[in-house]
């Protein structure tokens, strides 16, 4: 797990035309020189949003990632989604502090306590 | 000069970016509530407004991650998102590097911070200011608290950040609005997103009007997140402000949870002149 570098590329590619650019013409290139697992490396490839999110990416930074490749908002929500449920919880970052329980259950416990 | 405003609202990107997807009647009384702001702000001549946000990764990164910044330079310039997605064109707002400068010197007498000549804005900034200085004609001091990359600045350091800029503003003859932005619950960029915890909220709004330094600093990191996700680490800079109006009480000027905005918006300000300076 290197969540680290894979915030890093993101952090980068969001600020940078030129990695923008890089990252256009030969992804596997752009993100080459960044320390990353192979599942890491495949993920920002393709993209696969809801892999990135699982990994641990902060949404802060995800999402500009997402706009970047056209994805529209209501798409990028399903698309962590589906990544959840394909890949399971939350694995590293902000979101697994306290284990990502999933929407729903999340909602319901939160309304319990408001009640 | 004491401080001529101490405020908070609200700075989610769909405010902006979003509004085309929101119903006018749940968009505009939002945008009306920001232009009741910008007048309020207006009413009090200020020579700069400091602007104290939680950014996203924008200038800074876990790289070199400080607990404080605060901008020092003549301009800054924003939106570093894309202009589009944002809703909010490129610009260029002015700064005023004497004042940071002086204001950082006095600061750093209590408090450590860190200073950039260089600060591309982001919405955490932009969007409260296309609405409260959409000429980008007032003279802009930003601040950056860690409320993203754990851990996270401490509430009773950010309560002490505040303090610090009553003092320096107190310190130097200029007028100086202060808003803090952000918050309150919300789980933005997230599956949750659009999740919005109003009990919640609503108790934290109710301590934040009394400035009840006790109950706003007794939240923590595990439980602020389970209930508030991770857009609730944001109430540093609520607390900043609350700290900065020296024991005024506030009112909540506009609240309303908004699914598509992905908050809770908010509009609060301070009775700075109950208070002696």
């Amino acid at each position: 797990m290197s969540l680290y570098y894979v915030q890093k590329f993101l952090f980068e590619i969001n600020r940078s035309p030129g990695l923008q650019e890089q990252y256009r013409t030969d992804r596997r290139a752009a993100v080459a020189p960044y320390e990353l697992t192979d599942e890491e490396r495949a993920a920002l490839i393709e993209p696969d949003i809801g892999k990135l999110f699982v990994l641990g990416v902060n949404g802060q930074i995800l999402m500009h990632f997402a706009a970047f490749h056209q994805i529209e908002w209501a798409d990028y929500l399903q698309q962590m989604r589906d990544g959840v449920e394909a890949y399971g919880p939350v694995r590293e970052g902000v979101y697994a502090i306290t284990g990502y329980e999933g929407t729903d259950a999340h909602t319901a416990r939160i309304r319990k306590g408001a009640d | 000069m004491p401080l001529v405003y101490a405020g908070v609202c609200s700075h989610a990107p769909g405010i902006t970016g979003r509004a085309h997807l929101a119903e006018p009647a749940q968009c505009d009384p939002v945008h009306a509530a920001f232009e009741q702001m910008r007048l309020d702000i207006e009413a009090t001549k200020p020579d700069a407004i400091m602007v104290m946000a939680a950014e996203h990764f924008a200038n800074f990164f876990m790289n070199n991650m400080p607990s404080f910044a605060i901008g020092m330079a003549d301009f800054y310039d924003g939106p570093i998102e894309d202009p589009d997605w944002l809703n909010i064109a490129k610009f260029r707002a002015p700064g005023n590097r004497d004042l940071s400068h002086r204001l950082i010197t006095e600061m750093m007498n209590s408090v450590d911070v860190a200073y950039a000549e260089e600060w591309l804005f982001d919405h955490g900034i932009a969007v409260p200011l296309s609405f409260l200085t959409p000429d980008w004609d007032l003279p802009v001091i930003p601040v950056n608290i860690n409320c993203q990359g754990p851990p996270l600045t401490p509430l009773h350091r950010a309560w002490a950040f505040g303090e610090a800029v009553r003092r320096a503003a107190d310190s130097v003859p200029e007028r100086i609005a202060l808003i803090g932005t952000g918050g309150i619950s919300h789980w933005p960029a997230t599956p949750d997103s659009g999740k919005i915890n109003e009990a919640w909220d609503r108790d934290f709004l109710d301590r934040w009007c009394r400035n009840d330094k006790d109950a706003l600093l007794d939240y923590d990191d595990l439980t602020v997140y389970a209930d508030a996700g991770q857009g609730g680490f944001e109430i540093r800079t609520f607390l900043a402000v609350s700290a900065a109006a020296r024991g005024a009480t506030g009112t909540v000027r506009f609240f309303e949870p908004v699914p598509i905005f992905a908050v809770g918006c908010t509009v609060a300000d301070y009775q700075l002149d109950e208070v002696a300076p």
